[in-house]
């Protein structure tokens, strides 16, 4: 083998690589080897995050849309206190996968154990909040697209019917009166264009569901005495969009849930190799891969929680 | 420089490009032979030094290698620098274009279009629709199209006139345009929509404005009997690309011979075809879907009022065997 | 030297890494890169296989201006009322069916040629054959990762042919899968067609595309974690192949794009599934905003296909025409200039599309911006040539053919680029012609190319030039006929994707389906052609070309680990390292190197 030939050796290793049964056929060394990992580790969660700007943009862009709709639904419909508990037991999650990364370094495998457990448990605690959380949106119908109660859509032509619940009255389509006759009669033939003087008899092409009143931000700022009013208020202007904000919460906490839950799996991996000794300092790729991994999706944690809990 | 471009622009008209009929056709087309022309440049350039090199340094036997640079900094920079400059120029000329083509003076004359799976509507500011699906304009008057879809996107693109844009649903589109030449052109639908998406083909009539006028002001059928404006109306609403009149079965909806009258296998379950349902299926489409058809009727809203369903219910009646205009046969009463 | 023992290699009859181990499950489960290559080769080429018969078919059915291939055309006018009736009716079943046909003829072949053929076509087949031994290793980083990401290529291509397999289901026993049948979106899935009206096989292909979509990230982070940390001794990042060049340019696309192009599906998903109201206007999403999302990966996704091309087409120029490649820097840094300018241009598929004037302008400047980077390339190859030594291989006129259809496609490029331009042109024939200049004349040309450069290396064989040289002429002349009277009927109006259309484009349509004839015919050679080289032809030396870049270091085909002894990376292009020896026909180590080592070569050579 080339590697027995190179003038680096490993550090940690004593230099007989090829009894070292970690390192790939086609590596010089062990470094090599995990800067490799650690270079892809490091591409891969740039893919993740492009993945969630994509969401994140469609927030921005609608957010920037109806910044009253999405303040409206999410002082009205999130719950602070149990977004700030997440934080925190994620936030502690991400310290207990640092500690045992570090304690793996170490060589301390017992405590590498006990983080791994912590960790695993913070994300399930974690999981288990959200779902509270869910299943409150659920009870108050305000789910997703045309599962929100404020959508108020009743549009047939959908393949799969919303699920039988109550909702809003739905808005009824009212025919404008019928037309006079409008005849431009006195009308000079040669410029033609006094016409367009008269109006279109009604607004027509979109049906009141599709064309909306859309939420003018104009309005005067509420004291906080009005606030309420304010609110209810907006919520009859613009209740069709609540769905949007809904829509984006769900696509955004529900990405991230499945991420906790693929990194649930991984670290459960990892608790089973640390207690059959899997890990010692020498060789602790996959704990600090999946390392990252978590602390990625702690940090995308961090963007969802004042995105879609602190609106102000 | 530019008449000798405008003389080659009418020179290749026939061939690359079709009949200029609006203000902003040869502006497009001076643009076009513009680039033409540089783009035959640079790419008989490219062909001459690739066939030359080719050709006078092929291999031959016993040939001895040349001796080459394997780089020219200087000459590098200067295909760069060119090729920068030329496409700025190119890029101010399509940049100004564009506004002039873009911006809609304040007094154009407003055209409403709608566009539906697969059919345009065109309403005048009278609040008319055109009565031959065809739309008419004026000419040498600045007319600006406001576009709107019921349902998917679609395209409005006429090539005569050099212009095109993609019919949003949700949002309003504008377009204009002044057309410099009286005849017939084509209206084409660009953006996929479905599956009659390329007989979404409609043709733009421009007409003298004398003309005109009188056309718009006796659009409407106001002198129509009920069925008989019932007729116009599917032809000139999109229900004639759906619906059949003469038995025809088109795969999309029902035909309306012998609708009337007839029992209706709705998904919901069966329906007598009488005056109500024929109400309630015109005024919310897909309220009763049946199974054989997609529920891709758009929403008539808007499209149709209530004297228009009025006179479509009469004009279905009189296609059914089952609607009796005559007085019936009575039997003279016994004394 | 490990030239001289990997012929000596060669002539003991070691194993390869063709015969280093037998039966199915160790192709199934091989580590090694360069069987990974070639299971990616075979249903690649699959996919263009399919891919083909499908445009075939739709070029047929274009021959006439209302789908003759159904006939709805029964006269309506007789006496016989009753006939009328009947008549009218076959007419429009026969019009529904020819139309159903044709959309989904037209968006099959879109979607399974983009995301089944021309993008994993160079960096999976060739990248994955290639670069390790370009790069001297034993293998990619992340050896499982790649077996990974062809099997995560697999499972996408069996959701698209689910689609595929319920279509033909359909058509012969009546019978509907779930989600089976009928992708007529478009390659492009525009919303709210997509989400609310089309057929249920979108749902499949969509949820493919996304697999596949995995498959390329993966592909990317191996190829980016391979060329920085695998590199040999002696190659510094400016002696590295233009090849590498162009994948690693591509790879960071890869990486950087796709993942938006995952979310915009997956929010496709939720749309058609669960109305989420993000993308369909009718419950308050907005349809520009996917066109945004999905050009956002899509235009860049136009350089994944092209650059690797380029790659190859600057390795075979150098190499067949015996002559150091010209101005290796600018062509590395017009690689990674196309790849970072790539993503700002996307907004030029919205210019009628309703995005402001504002943005058109932008987007517009920026698009034009990429045509320099194309141009330098494009002088480079041609400076190549200037007092070289050209041998017409297949490969070199390939790469000749290349050149000059990149070059129309290049600049018709800049009739759709100025504004004012493109608004006749858009989403016409005149587009459809420019892409297929870049995506079939380039990169197809690229391809085939980079395939008969390195066949010999792959199989082994030798397989027959001159057909191979007729076959690339045939497909020059082929492809020329095809879509240059596209441009003609586009500029004239002839919109995209019509089923039927107005009699007075039928000529170009003909003369267009023509070409498509001869473009099949051609390509039948090329298979021919590999096949009976796989099977006949003559024994290929380890350097049949003369190439100085390191897999041209060892024989024909490889050793299992590639290199019996790790080489060291030389200039790639110094080609004057070699000469002919008539005895095995091929190129061989001049016995003293005439030209001098170069002197930055700093780290220490092994043995």
């Amino acid at each position: 083998m080339s590697s027995a030939s190179t003038t680096e050796t490993s550090v940690h290793h004593g230099g007989h690589e090829h009894h070292d049964p970690h390192l790939a056929h086609h590596f010089d060394t062990p470094e090599q080897q995990f800067n490799s990992a650690k270079l892809g580790m490091w591409v891969f969660l740039g893919t993740e995050v492009l993945m969630f700007g994509g969401l994140f943009c469609v927030y921005s862009i609608y957010r920037h849309n109806y910044p009253l709709v999405f303040k409206f639904a999410s002082e009205t419909y999130l719950s602070t206190f149990w977004g700030t508990l997440n934080t925190l037991i994620l936030i502690t999650s991400s310290l207990t996968m640092a500690w045992g990364v570090r304690a793996v370094q170490l060589n301390q495998k017992k405590l590498l154990v006990v983080c791994l457990s912590l960790t695993l448990l913070g994300a399930g605690g974690f999981l288990v909040i959200k779902g509270i959380e869910w299943h409150a949106k659920w009870n108050e119908h305000v789910w997703f697209g045309v599962w929100n109660k404020y959508n108020g859509l009743n549009d047939e032509s959908f393949r799969a019917p919303p699920p039988a619940q109550p909702t809003t009255e739905p808005v009824v389509a009212i025919m404008p009166p019928p037309p006079v006759s409008i005849r431009a009669t006195d009308m000079d033939a040669n410029t033609g264009i006094d016409i367009s003087q008269i109006k279109p008899r009604y607004d027509y092409a979109f049906s009141q569901t599709i064309q909306a009143p859309s939420v003018a931000p104009s309005v005067e700022k509420p004291s906080p005495e009005n606030a309420n009013e304010h609110y209810r208020q907006l919520s009859d202007a613009a209740q069709w969009r609540v769905n949007t904000f809904f829509s984006c919460y769900f696509l955004m906490t529900g990405l991230h849930g499945i991420h906790v839950v693929v990194g649930m799996g991984l670290i459960t991996w990892l608790l089973i190799r640390s207690l059959r000794n899997d890990f010692s300092s020498e060789y602790f790729t996959p704990v600090d891969l999946i390392g990252l991994y978590w602390h990625l999706v702690d940090l995308i944690w961090i963007f969802l929680f004042p995105l879609l809990y602190l609106i102000h | 420089m530019n008449a000798m471009l405008n003389i080659l622009a009418d020179m290749g008209g026939s061939f690359w490009m079709p009949p200029q009929a609006s203000q902003i056709a040869p502006d497009v087309d001076w643009l076009f032979f513009f680039i033409f022309w540089i783009c035959t440049f640079f790419f008989l350039l490219v062909l001459v030094l690739l066939v030359g090199f080719s050709w006078k340094y092929r291999y031959r036997e016993g040939q001895p290698m040349l001796d080459a640079p394997k780089h020219s900094t200087a000459l590098e920079l200067t295909w760069t620098f060119i090729p920068t400059v030329i496409v700025i120029v190119i890029f101010f000329y399509g940049f100004k274009g564009y506004l002039r083509m873009m911006i809609p003076p304040p007094d154009a004359y407003e055209v409403d279009v709608t566009a539906h799976m697969w059919d345009y509507t065109f309403m005048y500011p009278n609040g008319q629709i055109s009565d031959d699906t065809n739309l008419h304009i004026p000419i040498d008057t600045p007319v600006v199209f406001v576009m709107s879809s019921t349902d998917v996107l679609h395209g409005f693109y006429m090539p005569e006139f050099r212009i095109k844009r993609d019919i949003v649903p949700g949002r309003y589109v504008k377009l204009w345009v002044v057309a410099t030449k009286l005849g017939t052109f084509d209206l084409f639908c660009t953006q996929y929509c479905g599956q009659d998406h390329s007989s979404m083909r409609r043709k733009v009539i421009v007409e003298p404005r004398a003309d005109f006028v009188n056309w718009v002001n006796n659009l409407g059928g106001g002198n129509m009997t009920p069925p008989q404006r019932g007729h116009f109306l599917w032809n000139t609403r999109g229900c004639s690309s759906c619906h059949s009149v003469d038995g025809t079965w088109t795969g999309k909806a029902p035909t309306w011979k012998d609708l009337y009258g007839s029992t209706v296998h709705n998904v919901d379950g069966d329906h007598l075809a009488d005056e109500n349902y024929l109400l309630d299926v015109i005024s919310h489409p897909n309220i009763h879907p049946i199974a054989s058809f997609q529920p891709i009727m758009p929403p008539t809203e808007g499209l149709v009022n209530d004297k228009d369903i009025a006179d479509i219910i009469a004009y279905i009646k009189t296609l059914s065997k089952n609607y009796h205009a005559a007085l019936p046969v009575v039997k003279p009463a016994k004394k | 030297m490990s030239t001289a023992q990997s012929i000596s290699h060669r002539e003991s009859k070691p194993d390869n890494y063709l015969t280093h181990s037998r039966g199915f499950l160790s192709w199934a489960l091989t580590l090694d890169h360069k069987r990974i290559g070639l299971m990616y080769l075979v249903f690649v080429l699959a996919a263009f296989l399919f891919g083909g018969t499908f445009a075939e078919l739709l070029r047929t059915s274009l021959l006439t201006p209302n789908h003759w291939m159904f006939p709805s055309n029964y006269p309506i006018h007789t006496a016989d009322a009753a006939l009328n009736v009947a008549n009218a009716t076959l007419n429009a079943a026969h019009d529904t069916e020819a139309k159903l046909f044709y959309n989904n003829m037209f968006s099959l072949h879109g979607a399974v040629m983009v995301f089944m053929f021309i993008i994993p076509a160079v960096p999976a087949v060739l990248g994955n054959f290639i670069l390790p031994m370009m790069l001297g290793a034993k293998d990619v980083a992340f050896p499982r990762l790649n077996l990974m990401s062809f099997y995560i290529y697999l499972i996408g291509a069996c959701f698209v042919s689910w689609v595929l397999m319920g279509g033909i289901l359909r058509i012969l026993f009546g019978l509907h899968v779930p989600f089976g049948y009928g992708l007529d979106t478009g390659w492009t899935f525009y919303t709210p067609f997509s989400t609310s009206k089309a057929e249920d096989g979108m749902v499949a292909v969509v949820a493919g595309v996304f697999i596949l979509g995995f498959s390329s990230i993966l592909t990317g982070v191996n190829f980016i974690a391979t060329i920085h940390t695998l590199r040999p001794r002696g190659m510094t990042w400016f002696r590295m192949p233009l090849f590498l060049w162009a994948l690693y340019a591509t790879s960071i696309i890869q990486i950087l794009a796709t993942p938006v192009l995952a979310i915009t599906l997956l929010l496709l998903l939720a749309e058609r599934l669960l109305h989420v109201g993000i993308f369909d206007s009718s419950i308050g999403g907005d349809p520009v905003l996917f066109q945004h999302f999905f050009w956002f990966y899509s235009h860049p996704a136009v350089y994944i296909m092209i650059l690797p091309g380029m790659g190859v087409i600057s390795e075979v120029i150098s190499v067949h025409s015996r002559k150091h490649i010209f101005g290796y820097n600018f062509i590395a840094f017009s690689s990674v200039a196309l790849a970072l300018l790539g993503f700002l241009v996307w907004g030029h598929h919205l210019f009628v599309a309703g995005q402001s004037n504002l943005a058109d302008s932008i987007f517009s400047l920026l698009t034009f911006s990429v045509a320099i980077p194309s141009a330098v390339k494009v002088f480079n190859w041609l400076a190549t040539l200037y007092r070289g030594s050209i041998r017409f291989t297949p490969a070199m006129l390939y790469s000749l053919g290349f050149i000059l259809l990149f070059t129309i496609g290049g600049l018709t490029g800049l009739f759709l680029g100025a504004l004012e331009t493109d608004v006749p042109l858009h989403d016409t024939y005149f587009v459809i012609a420019h892409f297929h200049y870049v995506m079939v004349g380039s990169m197809v040309f690229a391809f085939l190319s980079g395939m008969y450069h390195w066949y010999p290396k792959m199989s082994g064989k030798m397989c027959n030039q001159n057909w191979g040289r007729f076959a690339a002429i045939l497909l020059f002349i082929g492809f020329n006929v095809t879509f240059f009277p596209q441009f003609i009927m586009g500029a004239h109006g002839m919109p995209r994707r019509w089923a039927t259309y107005p009699a007075e484009f039928q000529p170009y349509h003909i003369i267009s389906t023509i070409g498509a004839y001869i473009m099949a015919i051609s390509l039948i050679t090329v298979a021919l052609n590999w096949l009976t080289g796989l099977l006949w032809g003559r024994k290929a030396p380890a350097n049949p070309w003369g190439g100085n870049s390191l897999e041209w270091h060892t024989s024909s085909p490889p050793p299992h680990d590639n290199f019996l002894v790790p080489p060291v990376a030389d200039d790639p292009y110094n080609l004057a390292a070699w000469e002919y020896d008539a005895s095995i026909d091929g190129w061989v180590l001049r016995k003293t190197d005439p030209v001098p080592a170069p002197p930055d070569r700093t780290r220490p050579v092994a043995h």
